[in-house]
């Protein structure tokens, strides 16, 4: 006989679980108790919020299913956030609650919320298990759903006498039958030749990649497929990693907040061949001057994504990675579209990036290049929300997919510093980093606890400006310099940290970043380094909000 | 914009229509009309909706559906050969004699049966597609409606095709 706990802890062993993120309350009590003697590591958080931030920061670093556990009521209603920003992005999370007991569903029971019924706008898919036999073959549905097609998080809500009743031995189903769910992996090849004719016509097309390429581990296929044929790439917010930044066919990020020739380049390509990505609008501007030129090719594993905001010529729903090697497979090497490129060349040689360099102010700009500098892409860098996170997506220059960790969907501030604890479980051997704002750590600053508990290396750099910077910015622009609560009093972070046994310094000086860093990666233990920024710094270029995404502001005259 | 019939087969599992309607009115769709019942297969059940929006919606939300987990498979009825039917009751006031008979000569004309007599009323129970409900409507409306209830709309192919889980 077993009880209904041990059977969940021998299920999510089943699936391979090495790290639960968690906090145990009254009606997961019978689980804590069999985690007590379990080979499972419990990394116990301050808050369910950092459990669900954690579960995801370790997927997204890992490619593998990362597993939160709350309990009832409140304990269940804190992993909202986490689970909706999962699902923005399409992250594999099993988030497990605790209920109240069956006999009490539906009652106002002590500590009771209906997550099932919370959840479902925010989850793959979701269940209350009502009887304890189920549970193997509900874990497993839950971890295959999780963890294919599109990935997204999955939530199993387990009343507390399912967790308590004993029964014989559980069948364990051999496979998943769902007899509603199957995802379609390989592209059709009908649609796969009509794109391979269309990119051996167009004399200007621009790949537009992802976060679906760092999903579905289609990095070297996508590197080989723009190789092969010499097409540019521009990547979203969640692409970033798929290609090294520093390639020669990489324009970098798009968008609200992308580069200028990466905008150029869209708004003048005569072919877009999108992968893993969804037209989301801070990367289209206005959706009818997005593309206005070009045919669009869409790959993509969710059909619902396919036509959703813009039209599209050739529509192939799969999994990118194998549509992808049936497209090199397909395609002969051509020559290159010589006019293109050089107008490109152009593009990037007259309007880079830039900041104000030479001033002697403290930049924020200038931490994330030097941070770049020192760690040189080997690293997981996390963010939270706002201009910390635009500024390390423009000058940080990434390599490799799976090392830079940010909620773009959901936009969530706070998320960063638990999904930096989680990344760190996923990758040990590398440096990891958030990326902070003053305002962002302050949203689950309480994490402090559990890094200092575990000791767990993670690097806490925030870009101080005393505001919420991006809200700010928006006010500088839009209205008026209003500043309308977005001034935040000084913190001293450094003190924050020193109480909870973590070491900081602060840093106001550009000639002290270097040092600082390098202090923080040489500690064995978390650190944390306040760097008191200029405080008005903005984030450019910046397409606003409706406009064309080739009306930036803050670029370069066009030449 | 035009009524678009969907034909849903859907597993029969606690929380699976609203799943199915939670959808709907997030991304902003309203329901005209819902009807759910069991089906041929014993763990399964069909939903008919009707939902009004331009073809690029409708494929929209199809597909939304269709990525529910407990959706078996989403069929648009609306542009196939098919038979689509709808019971209503009617209540009427009914308390003179002559009018009692004039009501009753309506229901012979739309084969309307008469399921209850008391009184002061008489209901009308009425099995047709949408226009003949509504005629049907406005012509007792005269006399008086004092409730009115409809099961929502059901649809099926007309021919051999089917919306079942076979492909």
């Amino acid at each position: 006989m077993k009880t209904g706990a041990k059977i969940l802890i021998e299920s999510l062993q089943r699936e391979g679980v090495d790290t639960i993120f968690g906090y145990p309350g009254g009606s997961v009590l019978p689980i804590y108790d069999e985690l007590y003697d379990s080979p499972l590591r419990h990394i116990l958080v301050r808050h369910e919020q950092a459990a669900a931030h954690a579960a995801d920061g370790y997927a997204r670093a890992s490619g593998r299913v990362g597993v939160c556990l709350a309990t009832s009521g409140p304990g269940a209603c804190n992993l909202v956030t986490g689970i909706a920003t999962a699902y923005m992005d399409s992250v594999p999370v099993v988030a497990i609650t605790g209920q109240v007991p069956t006999t009490m569903l539906g009652n106002d029971a002590f500590q009771e919320s209906d997550i099932q019924g919370i959840t479902m706008p925010i989850t793959k898919h979701n269940y209350l298990v009502k009887d304890t036999a189920e549970i193997p073959r509900v874990v497993q549905e839950a971890f295959y759903i999780a963890g294919t097609g599109r990935q997204g998080p999955v939530l199993i809500d387990l009343p507390k006498d399912v967790n308590t009743r004993s029964i014989k031995d559980p069948v364990v189903p051999e496979k998943v039958v769902l007899r509603g769910y199957n995802p379609t992996y390989k592209g059709n090849k009908r649609q796969i030749d009509r794109a391979i004719e269309l990119i051996k016509e167009a004399e200007r097309p621009l790949i537009y990649a992802g976060g679906g390429i760092i999903s579905s581990n289609a990095s070297p296929e996508l590197v080989e497929f723009a190789t092969k044929i010499g097409i540019p790439i521009t990547t979203t917010l969640m692409g970033i990693g798929c290609i090294p930044c520093d390639h020669p066919l990489n324009l970098g990020m798009l968008g609200m907040h992308g580069t200028e020739y990466a905008n150029f380049a869209v708004t003048e390509c005569d072919l877009l061949i999108a992968i893993g990505a969804r037209f989301d609008d801070r990367v289209t501007g206005k959706i009818d001057t997005f593309a206005p030129r070009a045919k669009v090719i869409h790959i993509d594993i969710d059909p619902a994504e396919i036509g959703k905001n813009k039209r599209v010529d050739v529509p192939i729903v799969g999994d990118v990675k194998s549509v992808l090697a049936d497209m090199i497979a397909g395609l002969k090497k051509t020559g290159a579209c010589d006019a293109w490129d050089k107008k490109i060349l152009h593009w990037k040689q007259h309007h880079p990036l830039r900041y104000g360099k030479d001033d002697g102010c403290l930049y924020p700009q200038f931490i994330i290049q030097q941070m770049n500098e020192l760690l040189k892409g080997d690293a997981v860098i996390v963010s939270e929300v706002g201009q910390n996170q635009m500024w390390t997506a423009q000058y940080f220059c990434f390599r490799q997919p799976r090392t830079w960790i940010t909620s773009g969907g959901l936009g969530t501030m706070g998320y960063g510093f638990p999904a930096a604890i989680g990344a760190h479980f996923a990758r040990p051997d590398v440096p990891v980093f958030d990326v902070a704002g003053d305002g962002s750590i302050q949203m689950n600053i309480q994490e402090m606890g559990t890094v200092a508990q575990y000791k767990i290396p993670v690097k806490i750099a925030i870009l101080n400006n005393m505001y919420l910077g991006m809200v700010r910015q928006w006010q500088e622009l839009f209205y008026d310099r209003r500043y309308s609560f977005t001034e935040l009093p000084p913190v001293e972070f450094v003190k924050i940290a020193q109480a909870y046994g973590i070491d900081g310094i602060k840093v106001e000086s550009s000639d002290d970043v270097m040092t600082a860093l390098k202090a923080a990666v040489d500690c064995d233990g978390p650190f944390l380094l306040d760097f008191r920024i200029e405080r008005e710094e903005n984030v450019f270029p910046m397409v606003p909000a409706g406009a064309a995404i080739n009306e930036m502001i803050g670029g370069h005259p066009r030449s | 914009m035009k009524a678009h019939t969907l034909s849903i087969l859907v597993e029969n599992k606690a929380g699976v229509l609203s799943r199915v309607t939670g959808l709907f009115s997030r991304r902003g769709f309203n329901i005209e009309s819902l009807a759910v019942g069991p089906c041929e297969e014993q763990d399964m059940s069909r939903i008919t909706i009707v939902v009004i929006g331009d073809d690029a919606q409708v494929e929209q939300v199809m597909k939304q559906l269709n990525k529910l987990i407990d959706v078996i498979k989403v069929s648009d009825l609306t542009d196939n050969e098919r038979v689509e039917r709808e019971l209503v009751m009617f209540k009427v006031t009914a308390d003179q004699g002559t009018i009692r008979a004039e009501i009753m000569q309506i229901a012979t004309i739309f084969r309307a049966q008469i399921v209850d007599v008391g009184a002061k009323s008489v209901i009308l129970q009425v099995v047709g597609d949408t226009d003949k409900i509504n005629a049907m409507e406005k012509l007792l409306r005269q006399f008086g409606i004092k409730e009115l209830i409809r099961t929502g709309r059901i649809g099926i192919l007309r021919g051999t095709k089917t919306v079942t889980s076979s492909k």
